[in-house]
Order: C-alpha cells, then sequence, then structure tokens
C-alpha cells in the first residue's frame, strides 16, 4: 500500500475544498436514508455535479457517464475526508450505484452498460434487489422463483422478500432458477426486469423502525426478453456473488462510520448530566474514543484495499470482513448516542425533547446492515472458509422429527 | 408458585393480539390485565399488613417484575406496587401512611412517580416548594399520562400532586417502547403535600430508587429470558441448507453464550432483591451492578435474538421488537450503564460522591 501526500495533492486538496465551501454549501447536506424514496430532483441535480466534478463515479468510463479518472487512491481519500470535514452531501448510495453498476462493469455486455450505467449513476434509474425468498434467506441459493424460456422471452412466476426500493424502483435485479435439474448453485441465472411489467404485485413490509423500506414481490407470469440476463443461464450464482461482494463494500462503507463518530462526538459536546457535558465524562468519553478507533481501523483498511483493486492484488480475507466490522460498528456508535441521550434518546415521537439527530431510527435501523446482504453469521462462515480457507460444515439433510437421523446428501 | 400463578394468567389473556391492540392505541396501562393483578393482590406485596397490605419481601415482587418483563406486560406495576408505596412507607408521616397506603391496597388509585431529575437532570427541571404550592417541571413521569395522583421527586424531597390539581400540565413523551407511558409534568402555583418533611427524604429517595434499579433489572430479565427461549424455539423450526439453523455451531454458540450471561443475571438479581430487605450496607452497590449488568446482557440477547431471527427478526409482523424496546427503554430508564456503575464506585468510596462528578 502506498500513501503518498505530495505537493500535487495539496493543491487538489485546496480544490476539493473550494468545491464543498461554493457548490456544497448550496445544496443542503441532509443525507437521503437509503431505500426511503427517490432521490429528489435536488439529489439527481447535485449527482450531476459531483459527477462533473469527479467527486462521484469518479472511474467509471466516460462513455458510460462517469468522469472516467485515473484511479488514484490519495485522491479518493482527499475526496472523502473533505467531505467529511465539511458536512457537504455526498452523492446518492443506492443497490443500482453500489452494486449493480459494478456488476455490470464486470461481467454485463457492451449493450447492458452502455444501457443501464449512465441513467443509474445520474440517480434516475433506481434498481431493487430481487435475491431473499421467504424460505432462502441464509441459504439463498436454494431459491424456488423460476423463469422459463418462451420464444425470445424469460417468463417468471414465484415470490421475492426483502426487495427493496420495490415500491418506487424502474428496474430489478433478480435471481431466478432457470435449470431445475442442475445442482442448486448451478441452476440460477441473473435477469434484469422492469418493474412495470404486468404480474408484478410490491406489498410493503413494514420493520421494527415503524416504516416500510422493503417490500414483499409476488410475481405471476412476468415476461422479459431473453435478452435481459447478466451472464449466461446458469451462472447467476456466480454473477450474484460480484454483486454480494459490492453489497459488503456498500454496507462496510468505512465513510458512515466516520460521519457517525463525528456526529456523536458533537452530540456529547451539546448533551449536559446534571451540567456536565457528556465529552467531559469520562465513562462515555472512553466509549467514544474506542469506536473511533475502530473506525480509523476500519477507514484505513478501505483505502488498503482501494489500493490491492488498483494494483490488481486481488480480494483476500481482508475484503471478506468489512461488512461484519463495519455493521457492528455502526450498532455500536448509534447505540452510545441513544445511550448519552439516556431517556430522551428512546423518544420516538418528533416532539420537542427528541431535539437531537434521530439516533434511536438509526439505531433499530442498524440491524438492516446486520442482518441485510448476508447475516454476521453468514459472513462469519463465509471469512472462515473463502477466506482462511476451512473445510465447509459437512452437508446433511436433518429431519424435522428425528434430528439424529441424518442423511449425506 | 406466584410466578407460576401470574404466568399463567399473562399467557391466557395478555396475547400476542392484546399486546399489539394496546401497543398501536397507545394504551400504556391496560386496565383489563391490571385488574387481574389487582385480583391476584400482587399491587399490594410490599405494603405492610397493617395497612392492609400482604406485608411480602421485594424479593416477592421480583419475581412479579421478572414475569411482568417476560411477558411485557402494559401495566404500571413498577409505579403502583413498588415506587409510590415504598416512597410513602419511607419519606411520608404516619397520618399520610393511613391515608395513602390503604387507598392504593383499594387499587383504585393509579401513580406516576418522577425520580429522573434527581438521577440525571438534562433539562435543568427544577421544583420549587413553598406553603403547601408547587412551581416548576418534572421530566420522564414514570406512568405520568394515566395517573391520578404524581409523586415527584426534587433532591431531598418527595412531593405528592393530584394530576387534576389546578396548574398541572401533562404533556406525553413517546418513546420506542408501547407497553409504558412517561410523562413531562409542568406546575404552576399547583396546590401540593410534602411526604414528611421538606428537605427529608434523602434516604426515601435513595431507598425508591434501589427498588426501582432492581425492579427494572428484573424487567430486563424476564424479557431478556423471553427472547432467549423465542431464539431457542426458532433456531429448532427455521430451516436453511436442509438442517434446522439450531444444528449451526455457529448459531448453536450464540445460544449457549446467551444462556451463559443469562443464568448468572438471574442469581444477581435475586440477590440484590433479598439484600434490599435483609443486607441493607449492599444495596446500593447490587441494585446498581444489577440494572447495569441486566442491561448490557439484556441488549446483547435482544439483539443476537433480532440477529438469529434474520430478516424476519427484523419485521414488525413477528413483534420480536416489542421486547427489543421494551429492554432498551429499561436500559435508559433512571440512568443507563454508565451511570449506574458510577454510581456503584461512589458507593464503595472509588468515586466522587456527586453522580455525574468528571
Amino acid at each position: 500500500m502506498e500513501l503518498n501526500y505530495g505537493p500535487e495533492y495539496d493543491e487538489f486538496r485546496a480544490e476539493v475544498r473550494h468545491f464543498c465551501e461554493t457548490e456544497g454549501k448550496k445544496t443542503q447536506s441532509g443525507a437521503m436514508r437509503m431505500g426511503e424514496h427517490r432521490p429528489s430532483a435536488e439529489a439527481v441535480d447535485w449527482q450531476g455535479k459531483l459527477i462533473e466534478a469527479g467527486y462521484t463515479a469518479r472511474t467509471i468510463p466516460k462513455e458510460y457517464g462517469g468522469f472516467g479518472g485515473e484511479p488514484d487512491i490519495v485522491k479518493s481519500l482527499i475526496i472523502q475526508e473533505e467531505f467529511v470535514a465539511t458536512s457537504t452531501r455526498a452523492g446518492i448510495q443506492n443497490q443500482g450505484i453500489s452494486m449493480l453498476v459494478p456488476t455490470l462493469l464486470e461481467v454485463g455486455t457492451e449493450e447492458q452498460k452502455l444501457k443501464y450505467i449512465k441513467p443509474t449513476i445520474n440517480g434516475e434509474m433506481i434498481w431493487a434487489q430481487g435475491y431473499s425468498e421467504p424460505g432462502s434467506g441464509s441459504d439463498l441459493a436454494s431459491l424456488k422463483t423460476k423463469a422459463v424460456v418462451d420464444g425470445n422471452n424469460f417468463v417468471i412466476n414465484g415470490q421475492k422478500i426483502w426487495t427493496s426500493s420495490a415500491q418506487f424502483a424502474d428496474m430489478c435485479f433478480i435471481l431466478v432458477r432457470t435449470e431445475p435439474e442442475a445442482p442448486k448453485h448451478h441452476g440460477i441465472s441473473y435477469l434484469l426486469m422492469p418493474m412495470d411489467s404486468e404480474g408484478l404485485d410490491v406489498k410493503p413490509l413494514v420493520t421494527m423502525t415503524g416504516e416500510a423500506f422493503f417490500n414483499e414481490m409476488f410475481l405471476t407470469d412476468v415476461t422479459i426478453p431473453i435478452t435481459n440476463i447478466v451472464g449466461q443461464r446458469g451462472e447467476g450464482w456466480r454473477v450474484a456473488n460480484t454483486t454480494l461482494k459490492y453489497e459488503r463494500g456498500m454496507l462496510g462503507n468505512p465513510g458512515m462510520s466516520a460521519t457517525g463518530i463525528r456526529g456523536v462526538a458533537d452530540l456529547m459536546r451539546d448533551e449536559t448530566i446534571s451540567g456536565v457535558r457528556a465529552i467531559d465524562m469520562p465513562i462515555y468519553r472512553d466509549r467514544l474514543l474506542k469506536l473511533q478507533g475502530r473506525s480509523l481501523a476500519n477507514k484505513y483498511h478501505g483505502l488498503r484495499l482501494l489500493s490491492n483493486e488498483i494494483n490488481k492484488e486481488g480480494f483476500g480475507v481482508e475484503a471478506l470482513i468489512v461488512k461484519l466490522s463495519a455493521t457492528y460498528l455502526a450498532h455500536e456508535i448509534y447505540s452510545l448516542a441513544v445511550d448519552v441521550m439516556g431517556e430522551f434518546g428512546t423518544l420516538y415521537d418528533g416532539s420537542i425533547y427528541q431535539r437531537r439527530k434521530d439516533w434511536m431510527r438509526q439505531y433499530l435501523g442498524s440491524f438492516m446492515g446486520i442482518i441485510g446482504g448476508g447475516t454476521s453469521q453468514i459472513q462469519k462462515n463465509v471469512i472462515s472458509e473463502r477466506g482462511l480457507g476451512l473445510p465447509r460444515e459437512p452437508l446433511v439433510r436433518l429431519d424435522q422429527n428425528g434430528w439424529d437421523f441424518l442423511k449425506k446428501i | 408458585m406466584l410466578g407460576d400463578m401470574l404466568n399463567k394468567y399473562l399467557d391466557t389473556n395478555l396475547t400476542m393480539d392484546v399486546l399489539r391492540q394496546s401497543c398501536d392505541e397507545s394504551i400504556h396501562h391496560n386496565q383489563k390485565i391490571w385488574s387481574g393483578l389487582l385480583d391476584q393482590g400482587t399491587h399490594t406485596i410490599l405494603i405492610p399488613e397493617e395497612y392492609g397490605g400482604a406485608g411480602l419481601s421485594m424479593l416477592h415482587s421480583e419475581v412479579v417484575s421478572e414475569m411482568l418483563g417476560n411477558h411485557i406486560a402494559p401495566v404500571s406495576y413498577l409505579t403502583n406496587a413498588v415506587l409510590a408505596p415504598l416512597a410513602i412507607q419511607h419519606a411520608a408521616t404516619d397520618a399520610q401512611k393511613d391515608k395513602l397506603l390503604p387507598e392504593i391496597v383499594s387499587g383504585k388509585v393509579i401513580y406516576g412517580v418522577g425520580l429522573t431529575d434527581v438521577v440525571a437532570n438534562r433539562e435543568n427541571s427544577s421544583l420549587e416548594v413553598k406553603a403547601g404550592k408547587v412551581t416548576g417541571t418534572s421530566m420522564f413521569v414514570i406512568g405520568g399520562q394515566h395517573a391520578d395522583k404524581l409523586i415527584l421527586a426534587s433532591p431531598g424531597t418527595f412531593i405528592l400532586v393530584d394530576s387534576m390539581a389546578e396548574g398541572v400540565a401533562i404533556e406525553a413523551l413517546s418513546t420506542v417502547d408501547k407497553t409504558r407511558d412517561f410523562a413531562v409534568v409542568k406546575l404552576n402555583d399547583t396546590p401540593c403535600e410534602v411526604l414528611g418533611a421538606q428537605g427529608s427524604s434523602t434516604e426515601a429517595i435513595e431507598i425508591v430508587l434501589n427498588a426501582a434499579r432492581i425492579s427494572i433489572a428484573a424487567d430486563s430479565l424476564g424479557a431478556a429470558e423471553a427472547m432467549f427461549k423465542k431464539a431457542l424455539a426458532y433456531s429448532r423450526e427455521r430451516f436453511q441448507f436442509d438442517r434446522p439453523i439450531g444444528s449451526f455451531q455457529s448459531i448453536k454458540h450464540i445460544l449457549a453464550e446467551m444462556v451463559t450471561d443469562l443464568e448468572p443475571c438471574r442469581s444477581l438479581v435475586w440477590y440484590a432483591a433479598y439484600a434490599f430487605d435483609e443486607v441493607e450496607d449492599e444495596v446500593t452497590l447490587l441494585a446498581c451492578h444489577s440494572k447495569a449488568h441486566v442491561s448490557e446482557v439484556a441488549k446483547n440477547i435482544s439483539r443476537a435474538t433480532t440477529e438469529l431471527h434474520g430478516g424476519m427478526g427484523f419485521t414488525d409482523l413477528l413483534g420480536l421488537h416489542f421486547w427489543f424496546k421494551r429492554i432498551e427503554v429499561n436500559r435508559q430508564l433512571l440512568g443507563g450503564p454508565e451511570l449506574q456503575r458510577h454510581i456503584a464506585a461512589a458507593a464503595q468510596g472509588w468515586a466522587p460522591d456527586a453522580i455525574t462528578a468528571a
């Protein structure tokens, strides 16, 4: 890993700072909660400015609507640091941008890249993720939603759950079983499905935050062109894992914890307990500093991964750990904020006493990170099996009524 | 036996549907469930026999608190059966006791109790008592929204206020936990009665706070046990990879850790409840550690249980979140773990006295 700051970067930093302090001040800094709604016209407008300046979609080729910059780890760091330091609104973060676009760049056809990447990074084309099913969560590869070929079309039938953004998305990247005879990992295909297709029924799924970011999606004879496949038939699991790799990256985004630490530090300077500022109380401050240590480790770890990627050093165990690490970290950061506020941290009514940032909502919402995209337990399996080369647990079928009776499969 | 009876009653009467309806409609004190508790006399456990109560111990009350936490019952047991009776017993004059304690036994009066400001004051709120009148604000009054009478603490003094009295304004505070209610009580030249003499209740406040810490710890203990049992049941039921998820070591070990953390908590809270009546010197230390330690363990159990249920754990549909939120509010109520440990340190002479001394 090389992290040289040369004089040429001082100029770049000044340029980013100038942008944040001039253009950045013209837009509100309030970050959109992921999955909540379509980006506003203002957010799309801001996204356009960021792409033009090279502060988001930086390395995506110009022909696909990106900035077309050379990968430069120091510049990426400077952009991230200056945006956090000046509380400047970051670019749009959604599953289309963070998951589908890198997947298409890696395995999509030229036609798919030209058609989908530009509107997606602009924030104009919103994607839903059609992976989980009621009986196929951690064991995603057991999914049953099927697609059969009918002339030049796929006809899809089945049911999905946890389909985030489906209530307003334009498109959905969906996993379906196309080869029912093949072993479960080899019978899946990765399709791109317009959300205005006939036969789609989307129902909101209310979560513990009281909101419905997610949906259940029922598919009855949904028909899409056969060309809307990414990769080959039966290769969907490999393609999906490409996407999941990026989902781990998105959910493990180190910038999020830096913003959280900064927010809690601000909160602790404001909040007083019987006249003493929370930041002046070692019992809370030590917790903040411990979390800051973890956050900084994750931040520089993110840069190391970027460096590996640029130098084509590939992904090892160090890339597999980010989601597990960052999602618990976020949970603990939000938990500290609630603890610092005590009883007032539990308010959930928008009253004047719930006067600070909505930390409780973030605390509850942090389960999305821990559970979504493969639970922590699945992450640990991935880390130990794929990362550390440990053997899988034996494949057995356990009878629901007689657990001692094992059948090898 | 007390626990079994109550468990049976709550199992039958406080179904998930009843609980959900109570929460949806913000009925924080479910009168139907409460009347069942009145019938069993649970509200008189801590009231001496001479006032018509059962004259039992904190250990008996702990069993009730634990069971109510297990079922996350939307009733004001904490204020009516623990905090108000103890405040009256330890602070009030004999004449006040003669009037107020039998009234609680009759089950006709519902109490709200405000203690937060003497533990961790966050709004610079205070009460000024002069010549039978009180002016000021009491924050986070437990059960304040539906109370007939309020007992409010300020440093060294408990006052009693009728919630319908002149100059009383009660603002609802709505937390994530819909099974209990809290309020801001604002008083403007309101008639009030001091329990005992003004400034003479420092010890009584400490006793009531310790009772609160033990009872809240018991509530979280019960709620954590309920979550653990749900996690255990789900890990047997849910099949992935052609086997129950509980057959994977990654899940098995989570459950083993949960029970390893949980069982000693039970012993700690039980001993603290025993000490409340029998080992005066150790009460503050044990009460604070009970609340702090159970809060930490219950938080981990509620997080792990939610996690173990996968996406379903995060839904409203399954209702796990009602337990999660009760545990979270208990954690914060009357001081979170850090503050409790600080008080425990002070109780041993290991830290300056003031709760919030930096």
